[in-house]
Order: structure tokens, then C-alpha cells, then sequence
């Protein structure tokens, strides 16, 4: 016992430094924030005068409107496409069986570890033999193609423990394969199907490589090519960089906090898998 | 997720019930091809194919604009002699001591300490903070280290205050300490999610395996080694594959921070294959560094897959 509320001591001690030093960052841009634009503040130190004004001249200067329309408008155009045909070919592959659906589950396994670095140079020039290049498809096509992999695996473990008998008795009652699908096993995936949304949504808001390639208007590209826009803007202006930083991160923070426990549950479980 | 370390009969059962796996269902047909169609499509279009672009550029002189010419293997033995090169590929292995070792080593001592006293008390608060980084982008982690660690940052004035003010200097501008500082900042981005998931995994070992081990009279490192390690193989497998991609395949941070330098410092291959198509103009040998890197990550994530996996169901 005694052994035991010693480790707790030491294990909620480690902890409280590890969470501390997660939060360093985000304190030091925050009060950074605050100091007059062009000056150049210390550390973490609070201004003698702080600057709430810092926010706003940021919020103009970064275009944060037209941003978040331009993120939300590619979240939308990836996210649901993405999830309905990788449910469609997990529903094949794990549940009906489709023959030959091994060798297609193996080949999407193939792009589970790619790295987009290796893929990102033939992508520009099909991009742009589609005429696409600066406009927000530019990032949304390839998104979905290079989503199938963990998509299709990440719906696949749902539909191969889903009870066959269900379906069994779906048919004999006369349901075709359509029906079958859309009113028993969607219905009955749907925590998969929101941790999968919530995953996508995450990793298309947090896009940069593609972004920064593909699309040279910051008014175009996903929340994170925005930000390295900015940088590359205001770079020199730390007090407005860490302001235009933190309102460019505010959106993600606030959905996380609303949602955190679906988040941190997809998170994991999205990794176990994957 | 079917985990096989113990013996326990009630597991064993209950896998047998929950995979229907040998079971082939009834006549599976062509007709279905239809729902895998549109994934395959997607997947195909732009990923394997270009992956198959990037095999063929790798064997072409090619300026992106003018026609290309074949060039054999020779941009792949540019890569491995060039020396600039050669050293790209090492800084991405010195990446993994930072990205994997670091949060791993302190989400094993964080999670064995806590795993008896925090089963169910992980706090709500703790998590939602130490997964912070897995949500924020990694371009705004880069911006909010790239100022933690410059010469008016916190990190020196925290150097200062305690006595350590002959360390301070501008990290991520020094030759010799600007890689191990991007490493730094993966660690940070990763460590949260490495402590959840083994504390996650620690917390689900039978008690009983503890207790039969004290029993045996072992002490806490026998534990450990015996029932501690082999019961979160597979949380640590994740944690490995994870991490190790993500330092082998490090872009957005190197690019917010460093840019690959001073000099080449911290240039890693996903900032080179960049740098190399679209400023230097050099599909080719860029082709063939991804071409690379691709295989790179293959070769290092295989084996630890094949481990974690071994003899394990999946």
C-alpha cells in the first residue's frame, strides 16, 4: 500500500511535468500575443499593457474568414465521399466477402505506411494535367485517394465482426444487398463511421504538404497551408505571428474540447488499427 | 483488437465467438466488385499510380518542363554517394532517437508507475492536455517551438533563471544543436499519445499475471521484463510504427522551423525531395529519393509489424 501511494506521488508528479511542458508552448505564444505588434517580447512574460487588439489585427491580417470557409469548404468535399466509399469497400471486402477481396485488401495495405513525400511529385503534374492546380479539388482528389488505405482498413476490422446471421435474416425476409446495407450495417456502424469522420476531419484540416504544392492562394488551402502562409508573411512580427497562430488554432481546440472524447477514442483506436 | 500474451481461457473463447473468420460466406460473387469499385478507383488514381510515376521518373533526367531523357541508375547512385544526400538519410535515422526513443522511454516509466494507482482515475484533464498535440496542426507546433527555442524564447529564459544562462543560445540556428532541437519538438508531439496508449495497454494485464509473478519472487524490473512488456506488445508495436514514420517521413515541422538548416543541418528527405522537384527542378533525382524513402520506410516498419504480429491472430 505504502509502495503504492508512493508510485502515485512520483507517477502524478512525472505527469503534472509532462502536462506542463505539453502547455509551454501554447502559454508562451499566448502571452507573447499580447505585447505591442513589432516588439519583441521575452519568453513567458505578462505585458505591463496587454494588447487584446493583437487579435483582431491578426484575424484581418490573416483573411481568417475566407480561411475557415476555404478549410470547412475541403473538410466537406473530402470527408463524406471519403467515408461512404471506404464503407462501401470495407462492407465488400469484410462482410460480403467479395471474391478476390483479399488481393484488394492487400493492395490498400500497401499504402497504409506511404509517405506523401514519395507520391508528391507525379501527384503535381497529374494535378495539373486536370487543370485543378490552385483550386481547393487540387487538395480534396488526391485527400480521398490517399485516405483509402487506413479508411478501407479502418472499416473492414468493423464490418468482419459484424454478426452474419443479421444479414442472413435480412435476405430470407427478401432484402437485396442494397437495402441490406443501408438499413442494418450502416446504421450498425455508425461509431466506426463517426470516429472514421472524426479522423479525416482531423488529418484534412491539418494538411500542409499538399497544400503548400498544390495551391498557392492561402485563401484556397486547408487551415494548416494557411498558417505556413502566414509564417512566411509575419514571420518577423512575433507578437501578431503567435496571435494569427493561436486564432488560426482556436477552431481545432474548440472542436477538440467539445469532443474530446470522441476525439482521443478515435485517436487511439485509429492508431491501434493503423 | 485480439491480443494473445495471456493465456487466460475466457480471451480465447470469446475470439473464437466474436471472428466468424473461417467461415467463407455463401457463394461470394463478382457481382460486388461494384462496392469496392469506387475506393479502388480513388486509391488507384492517386496512389498507385503515382507510386508507379515516381519508380519512372526516378530513371529519367527530367527539368519537369523539357522532354526527359533516360539517365539509368544513375540518379539512384547519386543518392547513395552523394555525400549531402547520404547525410539526409542519416539525419532522418538520428530523427527516430528523438521521435520514437524519447516519448517511448517516458511513456514506459509514466505508465509503470501509474499503472496500479491510475486504472481508472486517468484523468480526463490529463489526457485531453497531453493529446493537444496530436490535434493541433504540426505547422503550428513548428511555429510555437520555433519561438520556445530562439534566443528570446522561454526556453533560454527558463535556462536563465535557473542558473543555466551560459547554455542559452538560439537552438534551432546552431549547427550542432539545431537537429537534436527539431527532434525535441517531435518528442513533444508525440509523447502524449504514447503515454495514453501504453498506460491503455499496461492497465489491461491481468492483475493476476502481477501477482503470480511476485509470487515467483520477482522484482519490479523481473516484472517489467516478464509480464509488463509482453502484455502491451502490441501498444508498444503502435507506438513504434507510429512514431518511426513520423520521424522518417518529417516534413512540416522541419519546414516551419529550420528549413532544413543552418546549412544543411536538419535537412531530412521529405524537405530534400521537395526542395530538389519543385525548386531546383530536378524530378529525377527527387523521384529517386522518394522512391527511397518509400522503401526506406518499409524496410524499418515490416520487421516490427511482423514482430508485433507474430503468432497474434491478425
Amino acid at each position: 500500500m505504502i509502495v503504492d501511494r508512493r508510485n502515485a506521488v512520483v507517477g502524478w508528479l512525472l505527469l503534472a511535468v509532462l502536462m506542463v511542458v505539453t502547455l509551454l508552448p501554447f502559454a508562451s505564444m499566448f502571452t507573447s500575443a499580447l505585447f505591442p505588434s513589432g516588439s519583441y517580447p521575452i519568453g513567458i512574460s505578462w505585458p505591463a499593457d496587454p494588447h487584446w487588439g493583437n487579435f483582431i489585427a491578426a484575424f484581418k491580417a490573416a483573411d481568417m474568414g475566407v480561411m475557415l470557409e476555404s478549410s470547412v469548404l475541403i473538410v466537406l468535399g473530402v470527408v463524406p465521399i471519403s467515408v461512404l466509399i471506404a464503407t462501401l469497400a470495407g462492407f465488400a471486402i469484410g462482410h460480403l466477402r467479395v471474391r478476390g477481396g483479399q488481393i484488394a485488401f492487400v493492395l490498400f495495405l500497401v499504402g497504409l505506411t506511404l509517405p506523401l513525400e514519395g507520391v508528391i511529385v507525379p501527384l503535381y503534374y497529374e494535378v495539373r494535367s486536370f487543370g485543378l492546380l490552385g483550386s481547393r479539388w487540387a487538395i480534396i482528389l488526391p485527400l480521398i485517394g490517399l485516405f483509402m488505405p487506413f479508411a478501407v482498413y479502418w472499416m473492414r476490422a468493423h464490418f468482419v465482426t459484424a454478426p452474419s446471421e443479421l444479414s442472413e435474416a435480412a435476405r430470407v425476409d427478401g432484402a437485396s444487398t442494397w437495402q441490406l446495407f443501408w438499413r442494418i450495417h450502416v446504421p450498425l456502424a455508425r461509431p466506426a463511421l463517426t470516429s472514421l469522420a472524426i479522423l479525416l476531419s482531423v488529418w484534412t484540416w491539418n494538411q500542409f504538404l499538399l497544400a503548400i504544392v498544390l495551391v498557392d492562394n492561402p485563401t484556397n488551402r486547408t487551415m494548416a497551408g494557411a498558417l505556413g502562409a502566414f509564417q512566411g508573411q509575419w514571420g518577423t512580427d512575433i507578437p501578431l505571428l503567435n496571435a494569427g497562430s493561436l486564432l488560426i488554432l482556436a477552431p481545432t481546440l474548440l472542436l477538440f474540447l467539445a469532443f474530446q472524447r470522441h476525439f482521443v477514442t478515435a485517436l487511439l483506436q485509429g492508431s491501434l488499427k493503423g | 483488437m485480439n491480443r494473445n500474451y495471456a493465456p487466460a481461457p475466457v480471451a480465447g473463447a470469446q475470439q473464437q465467438a466474436t471472428a466468424p473468420r473461417a467461415h467463407r460466406a455463401r457463394g461470394a460473387s463478382h457481382r460486388y466488385w461494384g462496392f469496392v469499385a469506387p475506393a479502388l478507383v480513388a486509391y488507384g488514381a492517386f496512389v498507385l499510380w503515382p507510386i508507379v510515376q515516381t519508380v519512372r521518373y526516378s530513371f529519367t533526367n527530367w527539368d519537369g518542363v523539357t522532354r526527359a531523357t533516360w539517365a539509368g541508375t544513375s540518379n539512384y547512385r547519386t543518392v547513395f554517394t552523394n555525400g549531402q544526400l547520404l547525410g539526409v538519410i542519416g539525419h532522418s535515422f538520428q530523427l527516430i532517437a528523438y521521435f520514437s526513443v524519447i516519448p517511448i522511454v517516458l511513456g514506459l516509466a509514466v505508465a509503470t508507475v501509474m499503472r496500479r494507482v491510475v486504472s481508472s482515475r486517468m484523468s480526463s484533464v490529463a489526457r485531453v492536455v497531453l493529446f493537444l498535440p496530436q490535434v493541433v496542426p504540426l505547422v503550428a507546433a513548428g511555429i510555437a517551438w520555433n519561438w520556445m527555442l530562439s534566443t528570446t524564447g522561454a526556453v533560454d529564459q527558463i535556462l536563465q533563471k535557473v542558473g543555466l544562462g551560459s547554455l542559452a543560445h538560439s537552438w534551432l540556428g546552431d549547427f550542432s544543436t539545431a537537429l537534436p532541437a527539431v527532434g525535441v519538438i517531435g518528442a513533444w508531439v508525440l509523447l502524449g499519445l504514447c503515454i495514453v496508449l501504453l498506460l491503455a495497454g499496461m492497465t489491461k494485464i491481468d492483475v493476476s499475471l502481477y501477482e503470480a509473478a511476485q509470487l515467483d519472487g520477482a522484482g519490479p524490473v523481473r516484472e517489467f521484463w516478464s509480464v509488463t512488456l509482453p502484455g502491451i506488445r502490441q501498444e508498444l508495436g503502435v507506438c513504434v510504427t507510429v512514431t518511426v514514420i513520423a520521424a522518417l517521413s518529417a516534413f512540416d515541422i522541419v519546414y516551419i522551423s529550420t528549413q532544413g538548416g543552418p546549412g544543411t543541418s536538419t535537412m531530412v528527405p521529405g524537405l530534400e525531395i521537395y526542395q530538389l522537384a519543385f525548386y531546383n527542378r530536378q524530378m529525377g533525382l527527387a523521384s529517386a529519393l522518394a522512391v527511397v524513402l518509400m522503401l526506406l520506410v518499409l524496410v524499418c516498419i515490416l520487421p516490427i509489424q511482423w514482430y508485433v504480429r507474430r503468432g497474434s491472430d491478425r
